[in-house]
């Protein structure tokens, strides 16, 4: 599944396009603690958190995510929002709690 | 012929806004230079890890990158306090970061031993009251 196709998929609330919508999305990862999601985020990885400074989006830029997904209703504060925006993030939010959005991100993913 | 290509960073200490500017230049720069991705995203990973220590610990500093055909070399140059215990800073989950970082989602205790794990070589010279010195290589 692409990028493209998890935003137009109806799961999560759409927040910013991101500028490679057709990347292929490689596994889902869930992880809050950004010193540990900087060295274990896959690359091209769907990265579902509540963390949404903008460290998030740098964290997400250096080790090649290619979304980031907030859960639990939390949101990107302003400055985490108009970095997205500048670097081309892919962002999507949900009310979800991480484990369950990320199932039903995993669940489109594997056709499962 | 010497044609390495160097680059130099000034760190501001405290500005959190800013953290992970230098790392992101670098990792553009590689990327355009064709640089593989497996070592691009190892120096994003180290050269970020150490900008956040500079961030936080440090009253910021300088790094300077310096890119050979064979390897990536990143020197890390702050005016910080130092490092007491070298050992002890190099376990994982040890952290003395103040509470205000964590709640940025920092200060796990994971920095240099991450920055360990995604360099090829890595020197640590500190000195109580004066400063640290990191150099990093990852080799191309």
């Amino acid at each position: 599944m692409t990028v493209q196709e998890l935003w137009d998929s109806g799961l999560l609330k759409q927040i910013n396009e991101g500028d490679d919508m057709d990347r292929e999305i490689s596994k889902l990862f869930c992880c809050d603690l950004l010193s540990i999601a900087m060295s274990k985020a896959p690359a091209g990885c769907a990265w579902v958190t509540v963390m949404g400074n903008m460290n998030t989006l740098a964290v997400a830029s250096l080790s090649d995510a290619a979304c980031v997904i907030m859960a639990e209703g939390a949101h990107l504060d302003e400055t985490a929002l108009t970095k997205a925006k500048m670097q081309g993030i892919a962002v999507m939010e949900t009310e979800l709690p991480i484990f369950d959005a990320a199932l039903a991100i995993h669940q489109r993913l594997t056709g499962a | 012929m010497d044609d390495a290509i160097r680059l130099t960073y000034e760190i501001s200490p405290d500005d959190f806004t800013r953290a992970g500017e230098a790392s992101s230049d670098v990792k553009r720069k590689l990327k355009q230079m064709g640089v593989s991705p497996e070592a691009v995203r190892k120096v994003a990973i180290a050269m970020y890890e150490g900008e956040i220590n500079m961030v936080i610990h440090a009253k910021g500093g300088e790094i300077r990158v310096e890119i050979t055909p064979e390897k990536i070399i990143m020197i890390l140059d702050d005016v910080g306090p130092g490092i007491p215990d070298v050992e002890l800073a190099m376990k994982a989950g040890y952290s003395t970061a103040p509470d205000e970082v964590r709640s940025l989602g920092f200060g796990a205790g994971m920095g240099l031993p991450n920055m360990k794990n995604y360099t090829d070589s890595m020197d640590i010279d500190t000195r109580i009251g004066v400063g640290t010195k990191i150099t990093m290589v990852v080799n191309i």
